[in-house]
């Protein structure tokens, strides 16, 4: 072989490699034609708008190119005098009002049907948080135990510092997905805490905006068991792109056993949300719990990001009064990027983590905090 | 023509004063172009900084919180910095000349909505250094990202779009008030080049909208400061009121970027094709129909907030409607090309790839414009690509062939073809190794303004990535040319190209400091 050629081939050698580490599903060119009717109609309109799009190009760039190859001064070519003509105008004028007619007709009625939400089996609330999101599945009868959770990303940071290696589903995990029977009409009413999120599954062809203030609705028929991933779509400040959806649509039995294992969960949860915990338990479950919900803003060691995102290493209210730093959790700072945590955790969550961060970062108040303690507060509110 | 007087009105002043209180059409003309250019350094410095972040999954060089500062800085920067104090360079230098006037109708008020540019955007700048971090809301500000949940430097940004709005407000009367008065008799409107019109046309547009943007930036102040609640929604405000009022002002601005443009390309192609522009009239009226229908479909930016379906259906149908006009300048185009006699120095190059990959950004809108296709593409990757395909082989290569196609006009000197040559075809690769795999990216479901993203995009990032730095890099060939040909070359003779018209034209290079101080002769304006 050659030197130069063998040097080519080495440099090609070494380019894949550095960059094959990533190639599962890497070359995907199009949109899915996903797992519902809509997603599916969507992805014939979206293929049909583009092939008009490629005949346009086709002969307008084709005409072009050959008047590139033909035309040119180089070849002697001397320029025509022809200048205006009303016909030629008419004619590329109708005809691409003529094409984009037999565009709107098939989009008008996808659109239709996508925008009809009525008649649903089962409706769920998706509530968009900085940065997590809270699913609330309504219930039909007031006296059933109710199930609600919050689904948060659950890639390990040190992946995302390039600490450990990425896994497959890098950046699109949660750890709790949502979970919904397959062949139902499932109705997102979609909103949010704080700042505009959206909330979107590619293989449904669903993204709506979840906007403060309003309830948007959304709804989607999933024909194939199967995990889908999405991502909030709207910037919504610091860890946008770190509020992933995950969507496990099962067969109606396998989600009646999960339901009704939630709900199981839900009134254990309730048992034990006034029973002491130990110190050690208190500590690991709140680092757990800090690293996941509070790191991106107050970050590592408690050190912040001033000054929007106050430290808690040394603060004078995670080292102060017990109960305000309780209320503050609880009820979070209005006007501030900190949310209420009353609803996001439980009372065993939300006194583990005080007792974190109020004996941690160098913080060295000694306080045990207790659900009750918690619980008494939330209850003289 | 000066040598009948010798008062000190006739050259240039010297040194800095010159700069400093000129009111002479050209000279702020250049000033405006040096500004553009060195903020367009700038602003491709913050996208060289999201590329660099985005070639590997992860997060290796920046924070999440500076990486939404840099996207919403480039955006600001390029949109309001760059591109349009570079048309409104051009229009200072241009259209006197090509209307047979002696300078602006209002020079003192040229000079004043130049310089406040400057610090309108030394003090966007600064929020870098300022605690809490400069803007990173994104260059379209949604509330209540922008107005409760902004870094305190929002305030300075405010501030900044005020500032930036009263030029582009004064700019646009200057102009108007020029091409309305001071036209050379013989001059008819539909006589005048297509560049003139396209302003004309551009700067009612900027007067119309600009008060819009003032009005939202506004409402976020006194939601900030003075406890109103127009994007509170806790407050009994209206987070989506604040998308309709910036978008009805954001879709006029984004045709306030590309008229111009058009106006550009329709000089230089008849130019080089050594042919007239086919249909001179239609491109007027279709100019004229894309800046009416600019006002009527700005919600196709929000066809996710949940609007009702008739609202939807309305935008969407006006949407697919600007094709038509667009159609008839890009037939036109083609036309005007078809059995000329062409050649290809710099500023038809540029201009071809203009009519292409602008055409191909005008694709990628109208299937945005199709609403249940835009749930899918809606604020991913693809639009991304769609809004810079328009935007940087659209408009700013309008602007680097206005650059090529004028500076012999400007210098007196030829430039470099050579380089000239060779930044077009580095900036032709790049951009579209660039920006084209972005359209995968977003149909694969990647959505814009992450810092970091899902292993299944980590190729075709890293793909645009290099095309990006090749990108930017190669603009500095840009400022090697413009620098060359001010200090020497080639004389350049009055009529430049061979196939040149206009009264632009008539006049030796460079232009003397002072031209049409008396009007020129109307057996020189034709018909276009």
């Amino acid at each position: 072989m050659l030197p130069k050629a063998k040097l080519w081939l080495a440099l090609t050698v070494a380019a894949v490699s550095m960059f094959s580490t990533n190639l599962q599903a890497a070359w995907d060119l199009n949109m899915p034609q996903g797992v519902t009717q809509i997603s599916r109609e969507t992805y014939d309109l979206h293929m049909q708008i583009l092939w008009w799009c490629v005949a346009i190009g086709v002969i307008v760039f084709g005409v072009m190119l050959w008047s590139i190859i033909n035309h040119r001064k180089s070849k002697g070519a001397v320029s025509a005098t022809f200048h205006e003509s009303t016909k030629v105008e008419i004619v590329w004028t109708i005809i691409p009002f003529i094409i984009l007619i037999l565009m709107a007709i098939p989009a008008t009625r996808v659109l239709t049907q996508a925008y009809d939400s009525s008649e649903s089996d089962l409706d769920i609330q998706v509530i968009g948080y900085q940065w997590r999101w809270e699913y609330r599945y309504l219930r039909q009868d007031s006296l059933e135990e109710e199930v609600s959770f919050f689904s948060s990303l659950s890639t390990p940071r040190e992946q995302i510092s390039n600490e450990l290696p990425k896994d497959e589903t890098y950046l699109l995990e949660v750890d709790n997905p949502l979970v919904i029977p397959i062949n139902k009409k499932v109705r997102f009413l979609v909103t949010s805490n704080d700042v505009i999120h959206a909330w979107w599954v590619p293989d449904f062809a669903v993204k709506k905006d979840a906007i403060p203030g309003f309830i948007n609705e959304i709804w989607a028929i999933v024909e194939e068991p199967g995990v889908y991933r999405g991502q909030c779509a709207e910037l919504c400040g610091l860890e946008h792109g770190f509020m992933p959806i995950v969507v496990h649509a099962v067969p109606q039995d396998e989600y009646d056993a999960w339901y009704a294992g939630r709900q199981e969960q839900a009134v254990a949860a309730q048992a034990m949300s006034n029973s002491a915990i130990t110190r050690d338990d208190a500590m690991a479950q709140g680092e757990a719990i800090y690293n996941r919900t509070c790191l991106a803003c107050h970050q590592a060691g408690g050190v912040g990001l001033a000054p929007a995102f106050p430290a808690l290493a040394g603060s004078s209210v995670v080292n102060g009064d017990l109960t305000a730093n309780i209320e503050l959790l609880l009820n979070g700072v209005p006007g501030t990027a900190m949310a209420a945590y009353a609803r996001q955790l439980n009372p065993v969550e939300l006194a583990s983590t005080l007792t974190y961060i109020r004996n941690a970062f160098g913080n060295s108040t000694g306080d045990l905090v207790q659900p009750a303690d918690v619980n008494a507060i939330l209850e003289a509110q | 023509m000066s040598a009948a007087h010798d008062d000190h009105h006739h050259g240039p002043a010297k040194g800095i004063t010159r700069w400093l209180f000129t009111t002479n059409h050209k000279d702020i003309g250049s000033l405006y172009l040096w500004f553009s250019f060195a903020m367009f350094l700038l602003g491709g410095t913050f996208a060289m900084v999201i590329r660099a972040e985005l070639f590997q999954p992860g997060l290796q060089l920046v924070e999440p919180n500076f990486f939404n500062q840099m996207t919403t800085m480039h955006g600001l920067i390029m949109v309001f910095g760059a591109v349009m104090p570079a048309f409104v360079g051009l229009a200072n230098w241009m259209i006197p000349m090509m209307i047979g006037a002696p300078d602006m109708a209002l020079p003192r008020m040229n000079n004043w909505s130049f310089w406040i540019l400057p610090f309108a955007f030394a003090m966007l700048s600064s929020t870098l250094l300022m605690d809490g971090g400069a803007p990173n809301f994104g260059w379209t500000f949604y509330a209540p990202l922008s107005t409760t949940y902004a870094p305190a430097s929002v305030t300075f940004f405010i501030f900044a779009v005020h500032i930036m709005g009263a030029s582009s407000i004064m700019g646009s009367i200057n102009i108007i008030a020029t091409i309305l008065n001071m036209r050379a008799p013989g001059m008819t409107l539909m006589k005048m080049p297509l560049f003139v019109w396209t302003w004309l046309i551009t700067a009612y547009l900027l007067i119309a909208v600009m008060p819009v943007l003032a009005g939202v930036v506004t409402m976020m102040l006194f939601d900030i400061h003075f406890g109103t609640s127009f994007f509170n929604a806790a407050g009994g405000g209206d987070p989506v009121l604040f998308q309709h009022v910036f978008w009805f002002f954001g879709h006029p601005e984004v045709y306030i970027m590309i008229l111009p443009a058009f106006g550009v390309v329709s000089a230089i192609i008849p130019t080089f094709a050594r042919k007239r522009l086919f249909g001179y009239d239609s491109m007027v009226y279709a100019t004229a129909s894309i800046a009416f229908l600019s006002f009527i479909v700005w919600a196709h930016h929000m066809f996710t907030v949940g609007m009702p379906i008739a609202g939807e259906l309305f935008f969407m149908y006006a949407t697919m409607l600007i094709a038509v006009p667009t159609g008839v300048k890009v037939f036109n185009w083609v036309a005007t090309m078809f059995r000329g006699s062409m050649t290809f120095e710099t500023p038809m190059l540029f201009a071809i790839a203009f009519v292409v990959l602008f055409t191909m950004g005008g694709f990628t809108g109208l299937m945005l414009a199709i609403t249940p296709a835009d749930f899918q593409y809606h604020d991913t990757y693809f639009v991304v690509a769609h809004f810079h395909y328009v935007l940087v082989p659209g408009a700013v290569f309008s602007i680097m062939a206005a650059t090529y196609y004028w500076l012999p006009k400007w210098t007196g000197y030829m430039y470099d073809e050579r380089l000239g040559k060779l930044h077009f075809w580095l900036s032709f690769v790049g951009v579209n190794v660039l920006f084209f795999p972005q359209h995968f990216l977003g149909l694969a479901g990647m959505p814009r303004r992450i810092p970091d993203y899902a292993l299944q995009f980590a190729d075709f990032n890293w793909i645009s990535s290099i095309g990006g730095f090749l990108f930017g890099a190669s603009q500095l060939i840009l400022l090697v040319v413009v620098i060359k040909c001010v200090k020497g070359g080639k004389k350049a003779t009055a009529q430049v190209w061979e196939g040149a018209q206009g009264l632009e034209w008539t006049v030796e290079s460079p232009a003397p400091y002072h031209t049409f101080t008396t009007p020129p002769d109307p057996k020189l304006i034709h018909a276009q």
